[in-house]
C-alpha cells in the first residue's frame, strides 16, 4: 500500500467519525419512494464506553450560547468602595461564590459565574440559560441581604443600635407558615455562637423590641416575650410565599460582603433563539452552496477537490465544537461563515499556482510545485490573522482585553475555522489530488 | 503588467478617501449604539397589531421615555429606550398588557447597558487593536527581514480602518446606522484580513527578489500581476459568505455584514494599491537618500 493511500484512509476515517459526531441528535427521515413508505427517526448516539475501569463519556450536542439557546447575560458592578485594595479580590471571589450558590437554590441549571476586573471596575457576570423569570432573578441574585438584628437605645434618640448578631450567624433558613395566621414566615436557625448571641441579647431586651433589619430596613421587630433558647427565631415580615422564598434563599447562600448594582442585562427569548439556529443553518447552506459553485466555474476538476475538501472542513469543524466544547453564539456563526470563505483561500493560492506551473511541468510535478510553493504565502498570510483572532480571543484571560461577549465568541470560532483550513486546504486536497493524478498514470 | 506607473494616482485616491472619512469622523462622528452610550434594545413581538403613537404615549405617561420604535415586521417591534433597571421591564410588561387589552405580548429580547460599560468596551478594543498591530508588525518585519515591508503593511492596515469608520460615520449620518460590539469585531477582523491578503503579495515579491533578482518596481508589478487573480477569487468567496451573513437577518447582522463587506473590498484594495505602492515609494526614497 503506497503512503498516499493511508493516508486517504486516515482523512476518510476522520472524515467519517467527524461527519457521525456532527449529525444532529434525531434525524427524522420522510419520504415516499414508489409506494415505499419511510418515516422514522435515526438517533445519533453519544459516547459512552466503559472498558474495565476506564469510562469514556462524551456528550455529543452543540452548546448554543444564550442568543441561540435563549437566556439572560447579567453584569453586576461591585461597589468595592469601602474595601482596601488587599481584601476587594477576596470580597469579589466571596460575591461570585454566593451568587453562585444562590442561583443554584434558585433552581437554575448550569449558570455561568464570572468575576471580571479591569481598571478599578469589579464585575461579576453571570449568566442563566432560558430563564424566563428574569427579574425575579435579577433580584435575588442582586441583593446584598445582610440581614442584623438591632435592639433600641437606651435614650429617647438613641433609636435603633445594630447588634453583633447578624447574617453570619446563620446556619440555615427555611420557608413555613405561621401557625395562627397562616402566612408564610422565614424560619431562621442560628449557628451555635449564633444561638448564644441571641441567647444573650432575647435576656437583655425582655419586653422590648427587637428589630430584624434586611439591609438596613425594618423588616419586623417583634416584642421579646421571654428568653429564647436553641437558636431558631422566625422572620414574619409581610411577605408574600415568593418573597420568603427569595429572601431563604438569600439567607442560606449569605449576604454579599460589598453592594452589587446590575449595569448590564441582555436577554433573549427562547423564540428569537430558535428563529435565529434556523436561519444560521439556512444562511450557511446558501453561502456554502455559492462558495463551492463558485470554485468548480472557476477550477473545473481541481474545484471539486476544493469542494470535498472544504466538506471535510466543515464536518471537523462542526464535530471539534460539539467535543471540545465550544459555546455558538450568533457571531460565532458569523466567525465560522467568515472561515467558511477563507478556507477555499488556500486552494485559490494553490490553483492559481498550478495554473502558471502547469505549462512549464509535468502534471504531477506541477502539482507538487504549486503547493510547495503556495504554501509559504499560506503560512504567512494565515499566521497573521490567527495573531488578531488570538488576540480577540484572549485565551489567556487577560483582563486587559475582551473577557466576555460577542467578540470573543466571534474569534474563536474564526481562530479555530483558520487552524482546520490550514489543514484541509492543505494536507487533505494534496492528497486527494495526489491520488487523482496517480490513477491517471497508470 | 505595469500596476505602479500609476501609484501617485492610488496615494490620491487612497488620500481622498482618507480625507473624507476624517471628515465625515470630525464633522459628524460615530453613531454609538447601546454598547457605548449606555440604554436599552428591547423587542416585543405583538399578537395583534399595535399603533405606535398610543404605545409610546402609554409608556411615556408611566415615566418610560422612548426614544424610537420600530416595526421590524411580522408584528415585532424595537424599542429604544435609556438604561433601565428591572422595575422598569416588569413595568414594561404591563403597559403592554393593558393598552392591548390583554392581546398577547413577548418579550423577544430584551438588553440594556449601563453607561459605565462603554468607555471599557472602547479600552479594550484600543488594547486589542494595539496589540495585534505589534504583533503583525514583528511578524511581518520578521518574516521579510525588513522594517519597510512590515511599516507598509501596518499603513496599509489603518488606511482600510480608517477608511471603514469613516464610512461608518456617513453611514451613521445618513441612514443612523449604529456602532456597536459587532462594529468593532468587523474592524478588528479587517485589520487581519488586510494584513492577510497583504502578505501574499508580499510573499511573491520576496519569492521573485530571491529568484530573479531585479529592481523593485518591475518585481512589484510583477507580484500583483501573478496575485490578482486570486486575489479577486478570494474575496469573492468571502463576499458570498456576507450575503449568507445577511440572510441570517435582523438588523444588528446586517450592518455587520455590511461592515465586513466594505472592510474585504478595502482589504482587497489596499495590498496591490497601498501596500506595494508604499513598498516601492519607500524604496525609491532609500535609494535617493543613499546616492546624496
Amino acid at each position: 500500500m503506497s503512503k498516499n493511500f493511508i493516508k486517504i484512509l486516515l482523512i476518510f476515517l476522520l472524515t467519517l467519525i467527524c461527519f457521525y459526531v456532527s449529525l444532529p441528535k434525531e434525524i427524522p427521515i420522510k419520504f415516499n419512494l414508489a409506494g415505499v413508505k419511510i418515516d422514522r427517526i435515526i438517533n445519533r448516539h453519544d459516547l459512552d464506553l466503559k472498558i474495565g475501569n476506564f469510562v469514556l463519556k462524551k456528550n455529543f450536542d452543540l452548546v448554543l450560547g444564550l442568543d441561540l439557546a435563549g437566556g439572560s447575560h447579567l453584569v453586576f458592578e461591585v461597589d468595592t468602595g469601602g474595601i482596601d485594595d488587599e481584601r476587594k479580590k477576596i470580597a469579589v471571589d466571596a460575591i461570585k461564590n454566593i451568587m453562585e450558590k444562590r442561583v443554584n437554590l434558585f433552581g437554575i441549571s448550569e449558570p455561568n459565574v464570572q468575576t471580571s476586573s479591569f481598571e478599578g471596575k469589579d464585575r461579576v457576570i453571570v449568566e442563566l440559560p432560558g430563564v424566563r423569570e428574569t427579574q425575579q432573578a435579577i433580584d435575588i441574585i442582586g441583593k446584598t441581604a445582610q440581614l442584623t438584628f438591632a435592639e433600641l437605645g437606651g435614650g429617647e434618640e438613641d433609636g435603633l443600635i445594630p447588634t453583633d448578631l447578624t447574617g453570619a450567624d446563620l446556619k440555615s433558613s427555611d420557608v413555613v407558615f405561621d401557625q395562627t395566621s397562616g402566612k408564610p414566615v422565614v424560619l431562621i436557625q442560628f449557628n451555635e455562637e449564633g444561638a448564644k448571641k441571641f441567647e444573650q441579647l432575647t435576656e437583655k431586651n425582655l419586653q422590648k423590641p427587637l428589630a430584624i433589619l434586611l439591609d438596613e430596613e425594618i423588616v419586623s421587630a417583634p416584642v421579646v416575650q421571654e428568653k429564647i433558647t436553641g437558636g431558631s427565631a422566625q422572620i414574619s415580615g409581610e411577605f408574600t410565599l415568593q418573597e420568603a422564598k427569595n429572601l431563604s434563599i438569600q439567607l442560606n447562600a449569605g449576604a454579599l460582603p460589598a453592594p452589587v448594582s446590575l449595569v448590564e442585562q441582555r436577554t433573549v427569548g427562547a423564540t428569537l433563539g430558535a428563529e435565529s439556529v434556523q436561519k444560521s443553518v439556512v444562511a450557511g447552506a446558501i453561502g456554502l452552496v455559492m462558495v463551492m459553485v463558485f470554485m468548480v466555474l472557476n477550477y473545473g476538476k481541481l474545484g471539486l477537490v476544493a469542494n470535498i475538501a472544504l466538506f471535510v472542513f466543515g464536518v471537523i469543524t462542526l464535530a471539534l465544537y460539539k467535543l471540545i466544547p465550544v459555546v455558538l453564539t450568533l457571531p460565532g456563526v458569523a466567525g465560522f461563515l467568515l472561515s467558511v470563505g477563507m478556507a477555499v483561500d488556500s486552494n485559490i493560492l494553490i490553483f492559481e499556482r498550478f495554473k502558471e506551473e502547469r505549462p512549464k511541468r509535468t502534471l504531477a510535478d506541477a502539482l507538487e510545485v504549486s503547493f510547495g510553493r503556495a504554501w509559504d504565502s499560506i503560512r504567512d498570510a494565515n499566521i497573521a490573522t490567527l495573531v488578531t483572532a488570538f488576540v480577540l480571543a484572549n485565551p489567556l484571560d487577560f483582563n486587559f482585553l475582551h473577557t466576555s461577549g460577542p467578540v470573543r465568541g466571534f474569534a474563536v470560532t474564526l481562530s479555530l475555522g483558520i487552524v482546520i483550513s490550514l489543514f484541509t486546504g492543505v494536507v487533505v486536497s494534496r492528497n486527494l489530488l495526489r491520488a487523482f493524478v496517480k490513477q491517471r498514470h497508470e | 503588467m505595469d500596476w505602479m506607473k500609476h501609484r501617485k494616482i492610488y496615494f490620491l485616491i487612497s488620500g481622498a478617501l482618507i480625507i473624507v472619512g476624517v471628515f465625515a469622523l470630525i464633522k459628524w462622528g460615530l453613531n454609538p449604539g447601546i454598547d457605548f452610550r449606555g440604554g436599552t434594545i428591547a423587542e416585543y413581538h405583538f399578537n395583534e397589531g399595535i399603533s405606535t403613537e398610543e404605545i409610546t404615549r402609554s409608556l411615556e405617561e408611566e415615566g418610560i421615555q422612548v426614544f424610537s420604535v420600530q416595526d421590524t415586521g411580522e408584528g415585532k417591534y424595537l424599542f429604544r429606550l435609556p438604561a433601565l433597571g428591572s422595575q422598569d421591564q416588569e413595568k414594561i410588561k404591563r403597559i403592554f398588557q393593558e393598552s392591548t387589552e390583554g392581546s398577547d405580548s413577548e418579550e423577544l429580547r430584551f438588553e440594556t447597558v449601563g453607561p459605565s460599560v462603554g468607555p471599557e468596551l472602547v479600552r479594550k478594543t484600543i488594547y486589542a487593536a494595539a496589540i495585534a498591530s505589534l504583533a503583525i508588525l514583528l511578524w511581518v518585519a520578521f518574516q521579510f527581514k525588513s522594517l519597510k515591508f512590515g511599516v507598509s503593511a501596518i499603513l496599509a492596515m489603518f488606511h482600510d480602518s480608517l477608511c471603514l469608520v469613516g464610512v461608518f460615520a456617513i453611514f451613521g449620518h445618513y441612514f443612523e446606522v449604529e456602532v456597536d460590539f459587532l462594529f468593532v469585531t468587523a474592524l478588528l477582523t479587517t485589520l487581519s484580513f488586510s494584513v492577510h491578503d497583504t502578505i501574499v503579495v508580499y510573499d511573491r515579491i520576496r519569492e521573485t527578489q530571491s529568484k530573479l533578482g531585479g529592481g523593485l518596481y518591475d518585481i512589484a508589478n510583477r507580484a500583483v500581476t501573478e496575485t490578482m487573480v486570486r486575489s479577486l477569487n478570494n474575496s469573492f468567496t468571502i463576499i458570498f459568505m456576507l450575503i449568507a451573513l445577511v440572510l441570517l437577518g435582523g438588523e444588528t447582522v446586517k450592518w455587520f455584514a455590511a461592515a465586513l463587506f466594505v472592510g474585504t473590498v478595502l482589504g482587497t484594495y489596499s495590498s496591490p494599491f497601498v501596500a506595494v505602492p508604499l513598498v516601492v515609494f519607500w524604496d525609491e526614497v532609500e535609494k535617493k537618500i543613499r546616492f546624496r
